[in-house]
């Protein structure tokens, strides 16, 4: 019951976020907002960028690989000199170059990927000025694609597509600053830490227990650490971390803030092709299969851990409790867990290694659907729009048309465009995820035996290809040819996927619209989302059903058997 | 594209890099601190009080004390720095966690606890400082005969003190143990 109220009041929140959120988040792209010029206008002025200009395809992704390139370099600096820089009371050294090379690229891609551990390995500044900042950029890198192909969509005979620099310093200072500074203040509230002095040394005379409580500036991150879909947490524990996720409500907080930008994209998609129908056709689709695999996650969850069980524990009356944290419980564990990988977030309020098999089934099946339900910042909407274009692809197929999406003829550039940027995920995952399980050294990373170790393997390769981050945290994922490889992972499943969104954003803007007729194949009716929903399930379902079935279906069905 | 814009664009890029680093790694945490130590200073320093962080777990020995999850201690290292959180990360088909699980269990039981789920299994982080009032309840019987207090009067010590859930409605119902048992040192 009480699980029931929190969520109404999560889709309370949500359809609030999409109305009014999606408004602002409009106004902020048209370039009606501008109540923090001040600070806007230089930027631009430093930038050596005229505000008004527009530019090709071409151009925006040639400035957004570059700005991604130097961001690179940058963070990977950082890490490997946070010795030598100021504010690190631990006295911590460097970071070694493959681990630095990994976390750089994790960050650069809205990842967040950790194989370090946050309080043992980054000093106070990596955190901030290294691994902050890309939580910020990264997600409005993500949102700006998103609204370039919008753009594609919406406009005619047009040669460009928006300016990527404005798109990308109006999302950060109008979106995403505003929203994590007042979200920070809340986790702060609730006893997030956020101090730059070192840990503090507490001896409890009750018992004689000595500690070391690590501390830092955590409230401010944890709040663009959701926000921004990212996932990457001061603590090695990341949001089961006390210190970092609090409270009920700052756990609650976390998923409204996971998921409030990519449903609002919905809203803004309608209203900047101009029929909010077909955005409620998107959220619809969203909310069939988020839905589905809550319940089906929430209710794995409630089922006893046979390990635990075994042990000769009577009752397990809440639920697989190991792992978990007892002020969040196993239910919105669960939901927290489907909010973080069916975004792109990857933040994890407990040991998702631990959860039961069908509970880790269905977080790592939310990634493998391509996180378009709804997705990271911008890239979940992004990417469901590649859905769609297959789905109408399929839909003129049967009934003999040339397929239409809002009004554009979707011919053969536009589908094989549409199809590479489906298509590269699930072939990054399962060649890298085949390697690693081919390898000794890739064996080697597993530390449960059996089936599990397996999934421990696959979830790592699909959580870095869909730019998750989340892990089965038992892999030892920090060693070089993880490193490297998790690296090349990651690359290809951003970039892959945003420059054939950016391409096919240019061919659609260039095209005229068609006349909608009698015989126009509709795209904002439960007919559509039924296509669409068989479009993104068959898709993923046939490309990794053979792995699942060797991990966590395996793990399922022996009954009474352990490993190790 | 051509060379000149495309070097416009890069050194755009830096620029751009350049002033998110000031802005958001810096002004952006630094603003933060600044608003949080002014507002609210006990948590932004770690919810610190005389017997340790009211967040982070410890360690109770002993039939004296109510005990938390199996794992709750933040203890210090031997180089003398803080060790990592983290949970135990074995997958619910593990013959390691079903020994581990079981040494906990015997561990209860040699102290008169009825193992509860909570009290054998460990947590996600590996410091977490709660527990069900269920989970204290199994532990009165314990804590009464050791300390001579009337089990009456720690029931009521555990309702008193339970936290939750916040709105009436947000996750279940529990006891942070440190509080418990500073209330308890005050029963004696």
């Amino acid at each position: 019951m009480a699980f029931t109220l929190t969520l109404l009041a999560l889709a309370a929140v949500l359809a609030l976020a999409w109305r009014y959120l999606g408004a602002y988040m409009v106004a902020i792209y048209r370039g009606q907002v501008h109540w923090l010029g001040p600070l806007e206008r230089p930027v631009y002025r430093l930038l050596g960028v005229d505000p008004k200009s527009e530019q090709s395809w071409k151009g925006y992704a040639v400035s957004l690989v570059l700005f991604s390139g130097v961001s690179l370099l940058l963070t990977y600096g950082i890490l490997r000199l946070q010795g030598q820089l100021p504010l690190n009371p631990q006295h911590l050294p460097g970071v070694p170059a493959a681990l630095s090379w990994n976390t750089a690229v994790s960050f650069l891609t809205n990842t967040n990927w950790q194989n370090y551990g946050g309080e043992t390995t980054m000093s106070y500044l990596s955190q901030m000025a290294a691994l902050t900042v890309q939580q910020f950029v990264s997600a409005a890198v993500g949102i700006a694609v998103a609204i370039a192909l919008i753009r594609g969509l919406g406009r005619r005979g047009s040669s460009t597509i928006g300016n990527f620099w404005v798109d990308t310093v109006r999302g950060t200072l109008y979106l995403l600053l505003p929203i994590a500074f007042l979200a920070g203040i809340v986790f702060v509230a609730q006893g997030a830490v956020q101090t730059l002095a070192g840990p503090a040394l507490i001896h409890d005379t009750l018992n004689g227990v000595t500690q070391l409580i690590p501390r830092g500036p955590v409230g401010f991150m944890e709040a663009i650490k959701q926000l921004g879909t990212n996932g990457g947490g001061f603590f090695n524990a990341n949001s089961a971390d006390p210190l970092e996720n609090p409270t009920q409500l700052t756990n609650f907080l976390s998923i409204a803030l996971m998921l409030c930008i990519p449903v609002a994209l919905t809203y803004v998609f309608g209203k900047m092709v101009g029929s909010t129908r077909q955005g409620l056709a998107l959220l619809a689709t969203m909310a069939v299969i988020f839905a589905s695999w809550t319940a089906f996650t929430t209710y794995a969850e409630a089922q006893p851990n046979p390990a635990v069980a075994a042990a000769g524990v009577s009752s397990q009356p809440q639920g697989n409790m190991e792992g978990k944290e007892v002020r969040f419980g196993p239910l919105n564990t669960a939901l927290f867990g489907v909010a973080s990988t069916q975004t792109s977030t990857g933040s994890a309020d407990a040991s998702y290694d631990s959860f039961t098999p069908l509970g880790g089934l269905g977080l790592l099946t939310g990634m493998m659907l391509g996180e378009v339900t709804p997705g990271g910042d911008g890239s979940g909407l992004y990417t469901l729009l590649l859905f769609a274009l297959i789905a109408v692809f399929i839909g003129g197929l049967m009934i003999g048309r040339t397929p239409e999406y809002l009004g554009k003829k979707i011919q053969a550039r536009e589908v094989k465009l549409a199809s590479l940027g489906v298509l590269v995920m699930p072939i990054t995952v399962l060649a890298l995820a085949g390697m690693a399980t081919a390898l000794p050294v890739g064996r080697a990373g597993a530390f449960n035996s059996g089936p599990h170790g397996f999934t421990e393997i696959l979830y790592a390769l699909t959580s870095q290809g869909n730019n998750n981050g989340s892990a089965f945290a038992g892999l030892n994922g920090n060693t070089t040819f993880y490193n490297v490889i998790g690296g090349i992972d990651m690359l290809l499943g951003r970039f892959g996927v945003m420059l054939p969104v950016l391409a096919l954003a240019g061919a659609l803007a260039a095209k005229q619209t068609v006349p909608v007729s009698l015989g126009t194949f509709r795209t904002d009716n439960v007919t559509f989302v039924v296509l669409l929903l068989g479009v993104i399930l068959i898709v993923g379902g046939l490309t990794f059903f053979p792995a699942i079935s060797l991990g966590p279906l395996v793990e399922q069905f022996t009954h009474g058997r352990f490993f190790g | 594209m051509r060379f000149p814009t495309t070097l416009s664009q890069l050194r755009a890029a830096v620029v751009l890099a350049l002033c998110a680093l000031v802005l958001l790694g810096i002004a952006y945490p630094l603003a933060g601190t600044g608003v949080s130590q002014l507002l609210f200073p006990f948590q932004a320093n770690g919810s610190l009080t005389s017997h340790g962080s009211t967040l982070v777990g410890q360690s109770w020995k002993g039939p004296k004390w109510f005990h938390g999850r199996a794992d709750s201690d933040n203890p210090l290292m031997a180089n003398g720095a803080a060790g990592e959180s983290g949970a135990s990360n074995l997958g619910p088909r593990s013959r390691q966690l079903v020994a581990e699980t079981r040494s906990v269990v015997r561990q209860l039981e040699s102290l008169g606890i009825h193992p509860t789920a909570d009290l054998a299994t460990s947590s996600g982080s590996g410091i977490d400082p709660d527990i069900t009032p269920g989970d204290a309840l199994a532990q009165v019987p314990m804590v009464a005969g050791a300390t001579g207090i009337a089990p009456g009067r720690l029931r009521h010590l555990i309702q008193q003190l339970t936290i939750g859930p916040e709105l009436g409605f947000l996750g279940p119902s529990y006891v942070d143990v440190l509080q418990l048992n500073v209330a308890l040192s005050k029963l004696r």
